[in-house]
């Protein structure tokens, strides 16, 4: 058991004021309760995490603080120490609090400095604008951070990462005494995180509360000290991290016990399928020579930069090698698109599915053809809405895809349950070998299990599956052999039935 | 300078072309190089100019224009009635009343665009056609040539004379494009409206997060551009010395090619006057070097559309290649 929240370790909140108090929050929507009598507290230059699977109510609440949705009446709203009846998104951001959404909400052809300063042009007078009054606001607020970023760049020339630290400078900018953070991490690299972590821990120590909201459970435990966990619109309960292990907090969100052991068993006799030898593209990866067999999860872990997307681009017949040879069931394989690769039996699900692997605004049933559009069709070259149905029907049930109709936009489905079309519409092209790109980005805890159980299903059925991910026990618990690659080079092979988890980690992330 | 290349790159590609462009011309022709030659280019580019440092503000708040042509074409018609009306005039009620009228026709498309939610370019076809069909429907397409005597007269702001005796002179619409310019860039660059102008054309939604007031964006954008619209059609008639009423048509194409061609993203966001000038500039100069080198008048637009689609594919190149460069480092 996570201990529930006790006054004398970690986090004391009790000796703190609170930065804000909300006690019996209910939010209904049309009849469906999404938050039903919850409390929540954060005390002032608190790190704390709010976990929760998606439609657990996190985001409702977060709503509801910043103002953006009224609460049920009875609510209580205490914001530094004031009782507040009704808040505004403006009041709200008056009292300090800022988010720093999912999607930025930044301004990508600007410069860092207008886009940190940018409270500063808000107002429907004109003004004149100081350039250089913008810059030294922005300098302060970076300073604050400890980051040095340059000013002049426009936005979009900057990682993700870096766009991240420049929400947060805007945020300070304003004066916010609380900030939320939505999934902060989701998009970014280990090294990257940690450096986003040491941000947060320097917002701490100024006395800045820092809310996260995240699915990755081990950074989650690293940097809060108390995690509230809500389950279907309910308060699980306030527990200090210290203490708390992954496995525990997975059970207290999801409300089921998931067993975490080794997936791994042994396909050393199996059929080679895809064989790469010596396989090298200039700047990107060099010399890389692996094996997937039939049945065989390959795992394939590294930093990101390490080359393995750029590897597997290669692979899909995306970019071509400078050197080195694929073979697949025994036979070179030249490929001068991805179109020869799905030809040849190599399916890939990327990395970036919402932009890249799906078309969010279609159907999912239309998603769901496109790679297999010449095989649905006639002999008018028509498709036939009967094959359609036949093959939308078939992947629906065997990934236990959760949709109203196969009609549905895909952008209405969860996280989750959009990797399962995007695998589906790959499968859809009955590969041999089958690519995942980072599979269980954004999805949440409980859907990662079943995205984990089908691609043990698929290798079972006898797919060459070569698993990408950073997450390094997505690999070890998933994968019967894994890679680790950087710098574009191959540098160990594990089995994870003779490593430990802590192991594999220090090796890549050291 | 660097950091002006870094911070303008398509506007200092288009730079270097013209550069280009004019050293070729010079040496391929006696003609070109002369102060007769420039101050002409600025003398007949200046309108182009006016609408399109209106149409780039449309373009920064992220919409797109089809009408203002078409506009500035009511605009000279009701101003010669308006003149007509109050017996005379001059040029500050001239310009009041042009841009008066400008202004109010924009507004309509700012209206018709926030009110119901419409596209820009969707509304601005619309306004466009309906704007045209009015005006030749109550014109029956007639001419006007009894214009004001101050509206035709022509008015020289700056003269000198050459070693080789002849005049060289820059007209009155240069110096209100210079004022369009000045004015367009302290607006844009230099006022907190126009850099929410920017941050709404980037990400509306944001803009609207960080409690930007859209209406009043697009009612800015779109007046701005109504009132160059009204202006360059007064400036126009001035040149012209008559009315007539399709005789702007299609301008609009040239113009949001040049401003385009300058660096403004379709979509908003990006964008400046410098860019605008430079590309009303391209097409002028390389339109004035195929006539002086003696070119098929017919072969022009064929050739503006080549050099069109290569500055732009040229710009698409080198981002291909950054983007390259960046997935390589990351």
């Amino acid at each position: 058991m996570g201990a529930m929240i006790q006054k004398d370790d970690g986090f004391d909140a009790a000796k703190s004021e609170p930065a804000i108090r909300f006690g019996h929050v209910s939010k209904v929507f049309g009849g469906v309760r999404a938050l039903d009598d919850v409390s929540f507290e954060v005390g002032r230059g608190e790190v704390h995490c709010l976990a929760g699977e998606n439609g657990s109510g996190k985001s409702t609440l977060i709503k509801i603080i910043t103002g953006v949705y009224r609460p049920e009446p009875g609510a209580e709203m205490e914001y530094f120490g004031k009782a507040e009846t009704s808040v505004t998104p403006n009041s709200a951001r008056g009292r300090g609090i800022a988010v720093i959404w999912q999607d930025l909400a930044l301004f990508p052809e600007m410069t860092v400095a207008e886009n940190i300063a940018f409270d500063t042009l808000l107002g429907i007078r004109p003004r004149l604008v100081s350039h250089k009054g913008m810059r030294d606001t922005a300098r302060a607020a970076l300073a604050k951070l400890g980051v040095d970023l340059d000013l002049e760049a426009r936005l979009n020339t900057l990682p993700i990462a870096q766009r991240q630290v420049v929400a947060i400078a805007r945020a300070l900018v304003s004066d916010a005494r609380l900030i939320f953070m939505d999934e902060p991490t989701a998009s970014l690299t280990q090294a990257e995180t940690d450096h986003l972590l040491a941000v947060v821990r320097t917002l701490s120590a100024a006395g800045v509360a820092v809310v996260f909201v995240s699915h990755r459970l081990a950074e989650v435990l690293e940097i809060s000290s108390r995690v509230t966990v809500l389950r279907d619109g309910r308060l699980v309960g306030v527990y200090q991290t210290q203490g708390m292990t992954q496995s525990r907090l997975t059970e207290l969100m999801t409300g089921k016990t998931f067993d975490t052991v080794v997936g791994a068993r042994d396909t050393a006799a199996n059929r080679k399928v895809l064989e790469i030898e010596n396989l090298t593209r200039r700047g990107e990866y060099e010399d890389v020579s692996l094996v997937v067999r039939a049945g065989e999860i390959l795992g394939l872990t590294g930093l990101i930069g390490a080359g393995r997307t750029e590897l597997c681009h290669t692979l899909f017949g995306m970019t071509r090698p400078d050197r080195g040879t694929i073979r697949l069931n025994g036979k070179v394989l030249t490929m001068n698109s991805n179109r020869d690769a799905v030809a040849a039996g190599i399916a890939y699900v990327s990395e970036d599915r919402l932009a890249l692997g799906l078309v969010q605004p279609q159907s999912i049933a239309d998603n769901l053809v496109i790679p297999v559009l010449d095989r649905i069709s006639g002999a008018d070259g028509l498709i036939s809405r009967r094959k359609k149905g036949d093959l939308v029907r078939k992947w629906l049930v065997d990934l236990a895809i959760k949709t109203g109709r196969p009609e549905d936009a895909v952008a209405t489905l969860s996280g989750g349950n959009q990797q399962r079309v995007a695998l589906a519409k790959w499968l859809a092209t009955e590969p041999k070998v089958l690519i995942l790109d980072s599979p269980t980005v954004g999805v949440d805890v409980g859907a990662r299990a079943g995205i984990y159980k089908i691609v043990r299903a698929l290798a079972d059925q006898g797919l060459a599956i070569l698993l990408i991910s950073d997450e390094v026990s997505e690999v070890h618990f998933n994968a019967d052999r894994i890679l680790h690659m950087a710098g574009g080079r191959m540098i160990g092979e594990y089995d994870p039935r003779r490593t430990t988890l802590h192991e594999l980690e220090e090796a890549v992330y050291a | 300078m660097r950091s002006f290349i870094r911070a303008y790159p398509t506007e200092a590609r288009l730079f270097a072309v013209l550069v280009a462009i004019c050293l070729f011309l010079s040496l391929a022709s006696d003609s070109f190089f002369t102060l007769g030659n420039f101050a002409s280019l600025l003398n007949n580019n200046s309108v182009n100019v006016i609408w399109a440092v209106g149409l780039l503000v449309v373009l920064i708040a992220g919409g797109i224009d089809i009408s203002f042509a078409v506009a500035a074409s009511v605009v000279q018609y009701l101003c010669v009635y308006a003149f007509e009306a109050i017996g005379g005039g001059g040029w500050v009620i001239g310009f009041l009343v042009a841009g008066g009228i400008g202004i109010t026709i924009g507004f309509i498309n700012a209206a018709l665009i926030h009110r119901f939610r419409i596209i820009s370019i969707v509304v601005t076809i619309a306004t466009y056609n309906a704007m045209f069909g009015l005006l030749m429907f109550i014109t029956s397409g007639r001419y006007l040539y009894n214009l004001p005597e101050w509206w035709t007269n022509r008015v020289t702001i700056f003269e000198t004379q050459t070693a080789q005796g002849t005049w060289v002179e820059l007209a009155l619409p240069v110096a209100v494009m210079a004022g369009a310019m000045a004015a367009t860039w302290f607006l844009i660059r230099h006022t907190t409206t126009g850099r929410q102008l920017f941050a709404f054309g980037d990400n509306p939604e944001g803009a609207r997060r960080a409690g930007i007031n859209i209406a009043l964006m697009q009612f800015v954008a779109f007046g701005w551009m109504g009132l160059m619209a009204g202006i360059g059609g007064l400036m126009q008639a001035h040149i012209v010395q008559e009315v007539v009423p399709n005789a702007l048509i299609g301008r609009e194409l040239d113009v949001l090619a040049a401003v385009v061609l300058g660096g403004a993203r379709l979509g908003g966001g990006r964008g400046s006057v410098l860019g605008c000038f430079l590309g009303v500039l391209l097409v002028a100069v390389t339109q004035n070097g195929l006539n002086l080198l003696g070119v098929s008048p017919f072969a022009f637009k064929m050739v503006v559309g080549v050099i069109i689609l290569s500055a732009i594919s040229m710009s698409n190149l080198k981002l291909a290649g950054l983007v390259k460069v960046m997935r390589g480092g990351r």
